[in-house]
């Protein structure tokens, strides 16, 4: 590994800002986060950058390395051998400062999600089995780079129309509960855009988690917003076998 | 949009990114384009016991249309409207994205799914069943294709269409609206006694299928393509019949 590696660093604010290089000398196993933070301590003490957990746990380290929307505690620098390394802020969400963006607005369309409602009380018995694709979703750790990639908030910036990846398999989530009584298709459909999504998976790529957004919760919502109302006959026998 | 400046780097310095919407629009441009070319051009898919899949079947029950006309509508349809290429068209053709990070030049009026045209690729389950339909002439014809003038035998054709189908009914089995149909639609995959349901059962099976469903979907689609230019040497005498016996 060379002796020495350069980062690209993205300094600024909501008004502007640049890429700021710095060298840094090369540490084994050394992550992204951690080249960060040697920056911190010895170059740019107001370097800002959000994390918490430094285990790809809590989702606090989203940014963009390369072009590429990573968490930065996951991302180790020899994967850049002989290149410099681009660090910036996630792209679709405003900038607070350096690398660390405004993403409260994901928060707010989690709340107007309806919530769990339950036909029984708990506590209650499910099968594994009943759960499995329930429990591929409870694997989100809300880091939003799948937010920040999908094109329609990224590049269309349609934040008005479509609520992205993350809100869609909360929602299947919720909607594949074999308890759950609410329905949600409606606001899929209407508020929170399933529509605006082509499946272009680059939500699935980018996951940290390995979640297959597309395959197991967008595909079959559409398919399910397909069933209510592009399908009214099949819909109804699906229903009564359910 | 607050962020200053767009990224510039689609994926890691100097990956190809552009490589795949380029094939997608090469591939499937040409097949169009030959599609195109048999509906205009060429009047029989037929070569003794052959039949190319493009021409099948060949009953019209007294309706007037391009023989190849006819059918191709449903798998062509099919196709377009399947989840699959849906990726694979926005990506080569609309650029939408053309692959992930990758800036795109028009910002306003992106409609996605929502709205004429591309609100139709919600009819996908409907030719799903017309595809069924057409799957069921295909394998009769499978089946034709090893029965000759002399009985039972087996050619070069009859492998090729054989193949060819089994093909499609891999890919039309992985679909995702069919996945969806026989048991993803449900949340309850077990029964009282806590074993699992049928669904359930079919459910897994349809999954693993649809893990290769993009696999499934490009090699069906070359399945089809070779099979008719194979037929159609036939029935220009490029090449003689191989029978094996
Ligand atoms: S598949 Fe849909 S949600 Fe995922 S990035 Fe593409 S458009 Fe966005
Ligand atoms: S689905 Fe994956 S990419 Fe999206 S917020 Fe959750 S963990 Fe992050
Ligand atoms: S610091 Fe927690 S995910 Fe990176
Ligand atoms: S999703 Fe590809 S054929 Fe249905």
């Amino acid at each position: 590994m060379a002796e020495e590696i350069t980062l690209s660093v993205f300094r600024g604010d909501r008004s502007g800002g640049r890429e700021q290089e710095y060298k840094i000398p090369a540490m084994t196993g050394m992550v992204v986060l951690d080249a960060l933070h040697y920056i911190q301590a010895h170059q740019a003490p107001d370097l800002a950058v959000r994390w918490n957990c430094k285990a790809a746990h809590c989702g606090s380290c989203s940014a963009e390395i390369n072009g590429s929307a990573k968490l930065l505690c996951k991302t180790r620098v020899d994967d850049y051998e002989n290149e410099v390394i681009h660090v910036r802020p996630m792209h679709t969400f405003p900038v607070i400062k350096d690398l660390v963006t405004d993403v409260s607005w994901n928060y707010e369309k989690l709340r107007q999600i309806p919530a769990f409602q339950p036909a029984i009380n708990a506590p209650f018995t499910l099968q594994q089995r009943d759960v499995d694709r329930l429990q591929e979703f409870r694997r989100c750790i809300e880091c939003f780079l799948c937010q920040n990639i999908c094109h329609v908030l990224r590049d269309h910036d349609a934040k008005d129309a479509y609520w992205g990846p993350r809100m869609m398999i909360r929602i299947s989530e919720l909607q594949m509960h074999p308890l759950d009584t609410a329905d949600r298709l409606d606001l899929l459909k209407g508020a929170a855009g399933i529509g605006y999504c082509n499946i272009t998976k680059c939500c699935t790529v980018v996951c940290p988690q390995g979640i297959n957004i597309t395959e197991n919760g967008i595909i079959p919502m559409k398919e399910s917003v397909a069933d209510k109302y592009f399908d009214p006959l099949g819909g109804l026998v699906r229903k009564m076998h359910k | 949009m607050a962020q200053p400046a767009q990224a510039v780097h689609g994926g890691k310095t100097g990956s190809a990114w552009w490589v795949e919407p380029y094939l997608t629009v090469l591939a499937l441009g040409l097949f169009g384009l030959y599609s195109i070319w048999l509906v205009f051009f060429q009047h029989t898919g037929q070569f003794h016991n052959y039949l190319s899949p493009f021409f099948s079947p060949t009953q019209s029950w007294g309706i007037k249309v391009l023989p190849a006309l006819w059918v191709l509508w449903v798998p062509l349809l099919f196709r377009a409207t399947c989840y699959y290429y849906r990726k694979e068209i926005y990506r080569g053709f609309f650029h939408d994205p053309m692959a992930c990070g990758i800036p795109e030049s028009r910002r306003k009026f992106y409609f996605g799914e929502t709205r004429f045209p591309f609100i139709w690729t919600n009819l996908h389950r409907w030719f799903w069943y017309l595809a069924l339909v057409v799957l069921v002439f295909l394998w009769i014809d499978a089946i034709r294709a090893f029965i000759f003038p002399n009985g039972f035998g087996v050619g070069l054709g009859s492998i090729i269409m054989l193949v060819n189908v089994v093909l499609l009914t891999l890919y039309s089995l992985s679909c995702h609206a069919f996945r969806h149909l026989v048991g993803g639609g449900s949340t309850r995959f077990s029964c009282a006694d806590g074993s699992p349901t049928t669904r359930y059962k079919l459910w897994r099976t349809v999954s693993d299928l649809n893990q290769r469903h993009g696999l499934f979907a490009w090699i069906s689609m070359f399945s089809v393509w070779f099979t008719d230019v194979y037929i159609r040497m036939l029935i220009y005498g490029v090449i003689h019949p191989v029978r094996f016996f």
